[in-house]
């Protein structure tokens, strides 16, 4: 018999040398390299991290499921009839078809539609069609035993509301995964039970990370969305910082009005393109806010690694889910949320708020773009890098918007890793 | 108005208001709407699970034109061109001046940027669901739902559909 004429690409062993000025340089490689990729899934979607797969409110009641992706494995998140959580990879154990096939909804048992193997709400295989054939005809061997079949199953937790799953026995507990740094943020946002108001979503055809660089990078966020300097709005000389987690892999970025006064004057002293003060909104009441925590903060962005972005803009927050499809490839969906206990006039204000972000977000359409322009550009050049060293050369906590220190931190820990080394 | 006269009206407009769109003269786009009109891109997810939120939210007229003022000068987006086909106009009801209209749409986007200078895209896909004002003889959008079944947006969305 002929080999066919198409082989599938083999993985190489991967080669990276890693710059020799360490965290400030991070080399255009891990962004096109499909091996790379690869062992990004093996190590890191599958290693011993915790991945964000959904909010408890997603899975309210029992039966209720959720198929989502960690890395780009699809699995599904449950809701058994006591109340508890489970997640196992979407692909039955029998000849791997999908199981899960749809998106969400309610169901007794998940039941996959090639051969009817069926499995409870665990993800225990609980019955098989025709086991012992028919008139002792055909059927499965006397030992075969249901319970060596199962799905593949992960381990599940949840902080405050939000559902975390991991394929690893080895991962640190949640609430140290999180650990001290970030848990009061995530405190802040998920301080009483959260109600989903809606879904939007991205394809983007550019590496992951270059988005995960994007939420850890304050210095855009005037330059690149120009929303508020068209309108006059408020300006990059807004306070704020950047906190990080004791490894560096998770950071929260946030921001808070200053004065008028103080922010046009330091915005004109600066001279940019992006000051522009002609323009004012014809119907304002889009930036209508209500006060509703006790630390205001106009933008929180909060970064879990890897996938999970938790944003708070004035009073529209949302998770943002990065599920990745490829090297080039990535998905971003937007649950946006609220409380449950929102009256009328704050699920419209949030809901008029979600103008801001999202696909058609006037102060986050760019971000998906500006990770398309840095993928369509960084291509054939193995010896290319980028250059981050706005802030200094430290991955520490900074009082300012103006540094990288949320991306140095994020590429010193992603290297360790993955093991990329000089 | 005559039910024939109703019709050619709809139809009238709703031609119009695509080919103002794919012709690039958002200026005029908001003159297609009433002044307290409603305008929302709600993903079809949404929709089917009567979710509130939508990707673009317009409670007024002014709301357009704050759209059209940030597409022209604030935002950023790989330049491109919009196709759209318009089809199975229905009028579904008709209450005094305000007529309901069911229609589906097909958005071709050609991106003109220099990586992909002519490429064109199914963009998106959907349904119209529309009130439409007949106020002397003038007719304009009350209402305007566009449910989209392309809910995975490629990019992002900045132009209106």
């Amino acid at each position: 018999m002929q080999t066919a004429a198409h082989t599938p690409a083999s993985v190489e062993p991967v080669h990276l040398a890693w710059p020799s000025e360490g965290m400030t340089r991070v080399p255009y490689q891990v962004f096109f390299d499909p091996a790379i990729y690869e062992l990004e899934q093996e190590k890191l979607f599958r290693g011993p991290l915790w991945s964000y797969v959904a909010l408890e409110a997603e899975v309210a009641n029992a039966g209720d499921f959720k198929a989502t992706f960690i890395g780009d494995t699809p699995v599904v998140v449950t809701r058994d009839k006591e109340g508890a959580l489970h997640a196992f990879v979407n692909r039955c154990a029998h000849r791997g078809a999908l199981v899960c096939r749809e998106p969400r909804g309610n169901r007794v048992r998940h039941t996959c539609v090639y051969h009817q193997w069926s499995y409870d709400l665990k993800g225990n295989l609980i019955g098989v069609p025709f086991p012992k054939g028919i008139d002792g005809k055909g059927g499965y061997p006397a030992d075969f035993t249901p319970s060596q079949h199962s799905l593949r199953k992960l381990n599940v937790a949840t902080y405050n509301g939000v559902v975390f799953a991991s394929f690893s026995d080895q991962v640190e507990p949640l609430v140290e995964y999180l650990g001290p740094e970030m848990r009061p943020w995530l405190d802040r946002i998920f301080n009483r039970p959260v109600r989903v108001l809606g879904y939007a979503r991205q394809f983007i055809n550019a590496n992951w990370k270059l988005y995960l660089e994007n939420v850890r990078d304050p210095y855009h966020a005037s330059l690149l969305h120009l929303f508020h300097t068209t309108f006059g709005i408020y300006r990059s000389s807004q306070g704020g910082g950047v906190i990080l987690d004791r490894y560096g892999r998770h950071s929260m970025l946030r921001a808070y009005k200053r004065t008028q006064e103080e922010e046009v004057g330091a915005y004109r002293g600066a001279n940019l393109r992006t000051y522009q003060e002609q323009y004012t909104l014809a119907d304002p009441s889009l930036l209508k806010t209500r006060k509703e925590f006790e630390l205001e903060l106009t933008n929180s962005i909060h970064s879990i690694f890897p996938c999970l972005v938790v944003q708070q803009i004035q009073n529209t927050m949302a998770v943002r889910h990065i599920l990745p499809k490829g090297q080039d490839k990535f998905e971003l969906l937007f649950t946006f949320f609220g409380y449950e206990d929102d009256d009328e006039e704050m699920l419209a204000i949030r809901v008029k708020q979600a103008n801001l972000v999202g696909p058609a977000g006037y102060i986050s359409m760019e971000d998906g773009h500006a990770t398309e322009l840095v993928q369509q550009a960084i291509v054939r050049d193995e010896t290319g890098r980028s250059f981050i060293e706005l802030g200094g050369r430290e991955a520490v906590n900074q009082e300012n918007l103006l540094t990288e220190t949320g991306l140095r931190a994020f590429w010193q820990y992603y290297r360790n890793l993955l093991g990329f080394n000089s | 108005m005559q039910r024939d006269e109703v019709r050619d009206a709809v139809e009238d407009l709703m031609h119009a208001y695509v080919q103002c769109i794919d012709d690039d003269r958002l200026e005029e786009w908001p003159d297609f709407f009433t002044e307290g009109c409603l305008y929302r891109v709600i993903p079809r997810e949404n929709a089917d699970q009567g979710l509130p939120i939508a990707i673009m939210h317009c409670d007024s007229r002014g709301m357009l034109h704050d759209r059209v003022v940030a597409h022209r000068k604030a935002n950023l987006f790989a330049p491109h061109i919009y196709r759209h086909l318009v089809s199975a106009i229905r009028i579904t009801g008709q209450e005094q001046e305000i007529v309901t209209v069911r229609a589906n749409y097909a958005v071709f986007r050609t991106l003109v940027d220099p990586v992909s200078y002519g490429v064109t895209e199914v963009y998106s896909v959907g349904e119209y669901r529309d009130k439409i004002a007949l106020i002397d003889g003038v007719t304009k959008f009350k209402e305007k739902l566009v449910i989209v079944d392309t809910s995975r947006i490629q990019s992002l969305l900045v132009t209106p559909l």
